[in-house]
């Protein structure tokens, strides 16, 4: 059984030429089959945490350790990390002209597999999770992410989910901007994956929309770049009848009343928030 | 890398405003925005001429000649004459002619500066492929022209004669070593349709330097696809004159630029008749020290061109940081009765971004990278509709970028 293994974390952005810490000391451990819910306000830190934990340059570990299955993922470069079985879902997925979806798939997993899938196989696998994800065949022909839908975008991760099966995987606000029926076929997306039970699932979100879905055995609350409250399923609910006013944050800013810091990379045109 | 993005984001900001706004999710950075113009700097009336001398030898002061090292190309600026030939190999579809024809009894587009009215007074003859009246070719017409070495200046005329309402796939290939200098006339006639694929794939010591003039008649249709990879230096001017309405023009290209490559493209497109459309897509991709492309954009719509809907992008991806990419698009807009004019242009660096989405799904940073370049270029290759070919391109942009990140 899998497990990654997350002590102490310090992570720093360079802002303004300055660094600026984002997370202040997280401690999290994910097993396989097991899926926790990162709940917190904007700013708090939460995408940071997955986009460091995935490798993303913008972002320094400065202290703390990254293991799964005791491997030090720190050391590791983007690509072997998603080898060694960590998936990102992304809240923003970035656009890639003139690569269609079904190279990038199956070179993805041919990366992930160390082997070429038979191509007759590998076309029938992808058209099955596609079809799973109520996705059009004709999306497989289009470039990745290009033109894509807020929803099409999301569904897209999820098929990378399904297909790439990674052993723990981190969704970084994957419910923001669905409507309830993306929504729903994207949770069931994640159901899949999860029963499985060999993949731990880290759902980042802003809102317990989700958690109607997918069913969380933990719960925390993140603030100011570190967990604030572990719980189970019942914290959601405490939070969704109470916010974070309780921990010192309103919704629109950290205590002291200064605006949410988007702290996720910053893509073409988008602020990425928190 | 982390304030290289940061970097690139501002920087793409300021591009986008510089340029217009170009905003289609691809990241462009470290722009150097067209040269903007003064108003004493506006171009004089264009001169076309048979005529060497109507054309003063360049200083390399001239809006038509300050991009090109004019050291490199001064032994076809000496225009000595030469009866030095490329070798021609040819596959003609049946009815398709090739001949050989003395100069001046063609009645071909003017020259646009002193090197093409040299190549056409200095060639001699011409070699003209003729595709007859209403001939629907469905394989295409290929001629390959090698050179043997850059010992002497090779003089060259090419004549493309696409009769009316044909329609016909024309692939010139280049190759060799040589110092070649040349006119290629691209004549397609009422209602015809011709594309054609002009491949620069030179050994590393060859100096190109091309006018294609193409005149297309009422209704015709040209797709041109500029294909520059090899060579010291390449500088081919592609013109567009249009004979009578209805004329439809796509004029594509890529390059790709190594270290101490000098790869310019030159266009201009001359609406001077009616609801004529053309469209303009070029991309290049540059690696290495002394990497240089220039590509001038530019497309006069006259007073007579009523109905002129015109676009053109240029697009450059610098893979290393001391490449250059001189990017000028230029519209001259005579007339208000337009239907669209438009252009866009953009440089920028790898996309740090697109590498990490690819990355994060295990595939390693040389592989991606090549996903992305190939991307860039497949719009533009994967239109030829040959498919040998666009394999075959494909195939040397590849070993490009193998040594790109060898």
């Amino acid at each position: 059984m899998s497990v990654l293994e997350i002590h102490d974390l310090h992570v720093s952005i360079e802002a303004d030429g300055a660094p600026k810490e984002i997370l202040t000391g997280v401690d999290l451990t994910i097993r396989a089959g097991e899926t926790h819910a990162i709940m917190g306000p904007n700013g708090s830190g939460k995408s940071t945490l997955a986009y460091a934990v995935a490798g993303h340059p913008r972002y320094t570990v400065t202290s703390g350790t990254v293991t799964l299955d005791g491997a030090d993922v720190l050391t590791m470069t983007v690509d072997e990390r998603a080898r060694a079985g960590l998936f990102l879902a992304m809240q923003y997925p970035v656009e890639v002209p003139g690569v269609s979806v079904s190279n990038f798939l199956r070179s993805a997993a041919t990366a992930m597999r160390a082997e070429a899938p038979k191509l007759r196989l590998w076309v029938k696998e992808q058209k099955a999770a596609m079809v799973r994800l109520e996705m059009d065949p004709a999306f497989a022909e289009r470039s990745v992410n290009e033109g894509f839908s807020g929803g099409e975008k999301k569904r897209h991760e999820i098929l990378q989910l399904e297909l790439l099966q990674p052993k723990i995987a981190i969704l970084d606000e994957t419910d923001s901007g669905l409507d309830v029926d993306a929504l729903r076929v994207v949770s069931e997306g994640v159901n899949r994956v999860r029963e499985g039970g060999e993949t731990g699932v880290v759902l980042i979100t802003h809102y317990t929309r989700i958690l109607k879905y997918i069913k969380p055995d933990a719960v925390h609350v993140f603030v100011k770049g570190r967990i604030a409250e572990s719980g189970g399923a019942e914290l959601a609910d405490e939070l969704e009848a109470h916010g974070y006013a309780k921990y010192g944050e309103s919704e629109a800013g950290d205590a002291a009343g200064r605006p949410a810091l988007p702290t996720g990379p910053v893509l073409p045109g988008v602020l990425a928030p928190s | 890398m982390a304030s290289s993005i940061a970097d690139a984001l501002t920087t793409e900001r300021a591009a986008l405003k510089d340029t217009g706004g170009v905003m289609d999710g691809s990241v462009a950075v470290g722009v150097k925005p067209s040269t903007p113009r003064s108003p004493a700097d506006v171009r004089p009336e264009r001169v076309r001429s048979r005529d060497v001398d109507a054309f003063p030898v360049p200083t390399g002061r001239e809006e038509e000649w300050r991009f090109t090292p004019l050291d490199r190309v001064q032994p076809l600026l000496d225009g000595a004459p030469s009866d030095a030939h490329l070798t021609v190999d040819s596959e003609l579809p049946a009815g398709v002619e090739l001949v050989e024809v003395a100069a001046g009894e063609l009645d071909v587009p003017l020259p646009i500066d002193r090197l093409a009215a040299l190549a056409l007074a200095r060639s001699g003859s011409a070699l003209v492929v003729r595709v007859p009246k209403a001939l629907e070719l469905d394989a295409p017409v290929v001629l390959r022209l090698s050179g043997e070495g850059t010992g002497e200046v090779v003089w060259g005329h090419v004549v493309l004669d696409i009769a009316e309402q044909s329609r016909a796939t024309v692939v010139l290939e280049h190759t060799g070593s040589a110092r070649y200098a040349a006119c290629v006339s691209v004549l397609v006639g009422d209602g015809a349709a011709l594309q054609l694929v002009q491949v620069q794939d030179w050994a590393g010591d060859t100096v190109h330097v091309a006018h294609v003039a193409s005149r297309l008649g009422r209704d015709a249709k040209l797709l041109s696809t500029q294909v520059s990879l090899g060579g010291d230096l390449v500088r081919i001017t592609e013109s567009v004159d249009f004979a009578g309405p209805g004329g439809d023009v796509e004029l594509r290209g890529v390059s790709f630029a190594d270290g101490g490559q000098h790869l310019e493209h030159r266009l201009l497109v001359d609406h001077s008749a009616p609801h004529c459309r053309s469209r303009v897509t070029y991309k290049s991709a540059l690696q290495g020290d002394q990497a240089h492309t220039v590509w001038i954009g530019d497309v006069l719509i006259r007073a007579a061109a009523e109905g002129t809907d015109t676009y053109e992008l240029n697009r450059n991806l610098l893979l290393t940081p001391e490449a250059r990419a001189d990017s000028v698009p230029n519209l001259e807009i005579e007339t208000g009765e337009i239907a669209g004019a438009g252009h866009a242009s953009a440089t920028g660096r790898f996309d740090d971004e697109q590498l990490f989405y690819l990355m994060a799904r295990g595939i390693p940073a040389d592989d991606a990278r090549r996903m992305v370049v190939r991307g860039f270029f497949a719009e533009v290759i994967e239109s030829i509709g040959v498919p040998a070919l666009e394999q075959r391109l494909m195939a040397t942009i590849e070993d490009e970028l193998g040594r790109a990140f060898a």
